[in-house]
């Protein structure tokens, strides 16, 4: 009798655990409407769409949604229907390898758009290459993920079917030193990151230029992203006589880090990348975070005259969350693959061919066009060419951009 | 600067925000011999509850300290219930199973718990803010007290001293002790040991929703994963105090809050360490002193040795 309420009970709890996890599941399919006939085509959107980072991973998802329903609206490829679907990857490698073989499994999909982070590309460049199917990603910053693992030698592109939109962290982590340097007048620097593929890149750079120029690494620190108290990091940070805190990662820890450094007593600012450029990141912040800084790739979405139609579209869909940092390059990603699709489909006399997955990847290093960041098209690495950066600081709760340009070696 | 003072009240801060979760753990522990792992979630869903009372229940801009009291009787109330009915549907019909098929309940209901707070509290997907006690931070010397640390600094002791006191003065406390030693023999003599096993479950949800709070006041946020590592952290600190034993549990957090501090502030500094001294690493280093103190008192530091029961 025992046994059997034993087994009742566990599977009860399972089956429990099982269904609370597809609730949260359902939502996530994609929004965009199938009709219309003719051939449907599903661009993919791989994003941490749960989760800590799941900010930036729902801007995501949904200006890829605005993109295919206003290249349907359009009628933008003659015949063809655009749908997207969207999966997690709540920013963990392993899920995100899972959610590439299940795109590479649905034959519908003829791209992909994600993911966020670099770590989680990495899983994810081999599956697709495999199958030919192209991805773009409109977050990545990682140079290795396009120029290879020895890119600071010798460049080679290790995948063919891999794009971004984004710069990469070569280009973001000195031009972040250079503001730092030149503009802010910080000459004491204490450097901190989360041991991930991003973080510690985009450390490594900016520690390599900020020397380069002049200035003094007055501490280094790794932290555990899983945690929330860096009280002990933020007393070393005050005893280390830092004047600038520069941390490779994301808001969720960098908002914390940022409160708690403050609050130890070092009243310094904190500079980060992409990763931190988020609503959120001012969120957790508190008010103590104002004059911290960000870079991220690109122009200003919102000072872009090709950016207007975007935000104001964005606004008039009525999506429930920001467009966030990558809501632009998403878009520019997904469009990009329309205009792949375009390509290949009216060069078929407007039929997909056979082999259409290896046919788009191919018109995705020729395509070129405005978009919302600016002109989009990819170098021979699949890298952006559009090499524009901002200075970002929080001003008044909000971030101001303090200083766009472009990083020249 | 010298930094010692500081990083030793950083420990002390966070180890007490293990202790006051780990007494949870080892409550429950030293009277049914149970690993409670939902008790992190038992944590977590009272950060919830006292965050709804300031959200949903509070009119807007409420003062923080008429608030205060009341968000702790909101988290209080949430934990124990949800820890009561956890001991009354996923335990008690188990009590007399193997060891094994209690833990493997508690790690589904842990998993259930943060699916269920993610599915359907609002906006639970990424972290909520929790509400703040305005006001500077205290300096006595070189040593910073951030005043949302004041809390968890009065808590943790008063907590203590209640506890203590209900455990031994108390009818209901000595009926625990009681059970605790030989639950067969308590029965007997007339300890309704049911009501004790709920008692349990809902003191370690107390103190867990005390520490829920000041974690919320600490961190100024609250997440559906707030439990998870916390809960670990509390679990080793109860075993590194000495399971079953109170004292040891808050001990042990404190213990084990000033060696990541440490470890943190002056691993680096050693020389041939200094890849290892980072806060990264403050986890293995918390690992390797709790593996240390069970090699040489596997009792833990405040545990008594005792003979398997029969």
């Amino acid at each position: 009798m025992r046994q059997r309420s034993l087994i009742a009970i566990t599977a009860a709890l399972a089956a429990g655990a099982l269904t609370l996890t597809a609730c949260g599941s359902r939502d996530e399919d994609g929004g965009s409407s199938n009709g219309g006939g003719g051939i449907t085509v599903t661009i993919g959107v791989d994003a941490p769409l749960t989760g800590d980072l799941s900010a930036l991973g729902l801007g995501i998802k949904n200006s890829v949604d605005l993109a295919a329903k206003t290249a349907n609206k359009e009628k933008y490829v003659e015949g063809v229907t655009f749908k997207i679907e969207a999966l997690d990857d709540q920013a963990q490698p392993s899920a995100g390898q899972q959610n590439a073989t299940k795109f590479v499994a649905d034959k519908e999909v003829l791209g992909v758009v994600g993911p966020l982070n670099s770590s989680v590309a990495e899983s994810m460049q081999k599956v697709f290459d495999d199958a030919k199917l192209v991805e773009v990603s409109p977050a990545n910053t990682n140079p290795a993920l396009t120029q290879g693992p020895d890119w600071q030698t010798s460049k080679a592109r290790t995948y063919k079917s891999y794009f971004r939109t984004a710069t990469t962290d070569a280009i973001q982590g000195p031009f972040a030193a250079q503001y730092v340097y030149n503009d802010a007048k910080k000459k004491k620097v204490f450097v901190i990151d989360d041991k991930k593929t991003y973080g510690a890149g985009l450390a490594a750079t900016f520690s390599a230029e900020f020397e380069k120029l002049g200035g003094e690494i007055v501490g280094t620190e790794h932290i555990d992203p899983e945690t929330k108290d860096f009280s002990a990091v933020a007393t070393k940070v005050k005893s280390s006589g830092a004047d600038v805190v520069y941390y490779g990662g994301e808001y969720p820890q960098a908002g914390p880090l940022s409160k708690q450094i403050k609050a130890a007593g070092a009243k310094i600012p904190l500079v980060g990348g992409d990763g931190i450029y988020s609503a959120d990141f001012i969120k957790l912040a508190g008010a103590s975070g104002t004059g911290d800084l960000a870079t991220s790739v690109g122009a200003p979405v919102e000072d872009l005259p090709s950016a207007k139609e975007f935000v104001a579209n964005y606004e008039a869909a009525g999506y429930k969350e920001a467009y966030e940092a990558y809501g632009g390059y998403s878009y520019d990603s997904a469009w990009a693959i329309i205009e792949a699709v375009k390509s290949v489909v009216e060069g078929n006399d407007g039929k997909l061919p056979d082999d259409a997955r290896a046919k788009v990847t191919e018109a995705m290093q020729g395509v070129s066009f405005d978009g919302v960041t600016g002109k989009v098209s990819f170098d021979e690495f699949g890298d952006a060419t559009n090499k524009q950066l901002t200075v970002y600081s929080v001003e008044n709760g909000a971030w101001n951009a303090a200083k766009s340009g472009t990083y020249t070696g | 600067m010298n930094e010692l003072p500081q990083q030793l009240v950083n420990g002390l801060l966070l180890g007490s925000m293990y202790g006051l979760v780990a007494i949870g753990y080892t409550m429950v522990y030293g009277i049914v011999q149970l690993i409670n792992f939902a008790h992190g979630e038992i944590f977590m869903v009272g950060g919830f509850g006292a965050l709804t009372i300031y959200l949903y229940v509070l009119p807007d801009g409420t003062n923080i300290w008429v608030a205060l009291p009341l968000m702790l009787i909101g988290g209080i109330i949430v934990a124990v219930l949800v820890a009561v009915g956890a001991e009354r549907f996923a335990y008690r019909p188990l009590r007399t199973a193997p060891r094994l098929a209690p833990l493997i309940t508690a790690i589904g209901l842990s998993l259930a718990l943060q699916q269920a707070v993610w599915a359907w509290y609002p906006d639970a997907r990424s972290a909520i803010t929790f509400p703040q006690i305005h006001g500077g931070p205290f300096e006595i010397g070189s040593v910073t007290i951030q005043t949302g640390d004041v809390f968890l600094l009065v808590a943790a002791p008063i907590s203590m001293a209640i506890l203590a006191y209900f455990v031994m003065k108390t009818r209901t406390g000595r009926g625990m002790q009681a059970t605790a030693q030989d639950p067969d023999t308590a029965k007997l003599m007339g300890i309704n040991t049911d009501r004790i096993i709920v008692v349990a479950f809902a003191l370690g949800a107390t103190f867990a929703a005390i520490g829920a709070v000041a974690y919320g006041l600490k961190y100024g946020e609250v997440q559906f994963r707030m439990g998870f590592i916390l809960g670990l952290k509390a679990f080793t600190a109860a075993v590194l105090g000495g399971i079953g034993n109170i004292y040891g549990a808050m001990l042990g957090g404190v213990v084990l809050g000033v060696a990541e501090a440490l470890s943190t502030a002056y691993i680096s500094e050693i020389p041939g360490m200094e890849q290892f001294g980072s806060q990264s690493w403050a986890n293995v280093w918390a690992f390797v002193l709790l593996i240390l103190v069970l090699l040489f008192r596997p009792q833990g530091l405040l545990g008594e040795r005792v003979a398997d029961r029969a």
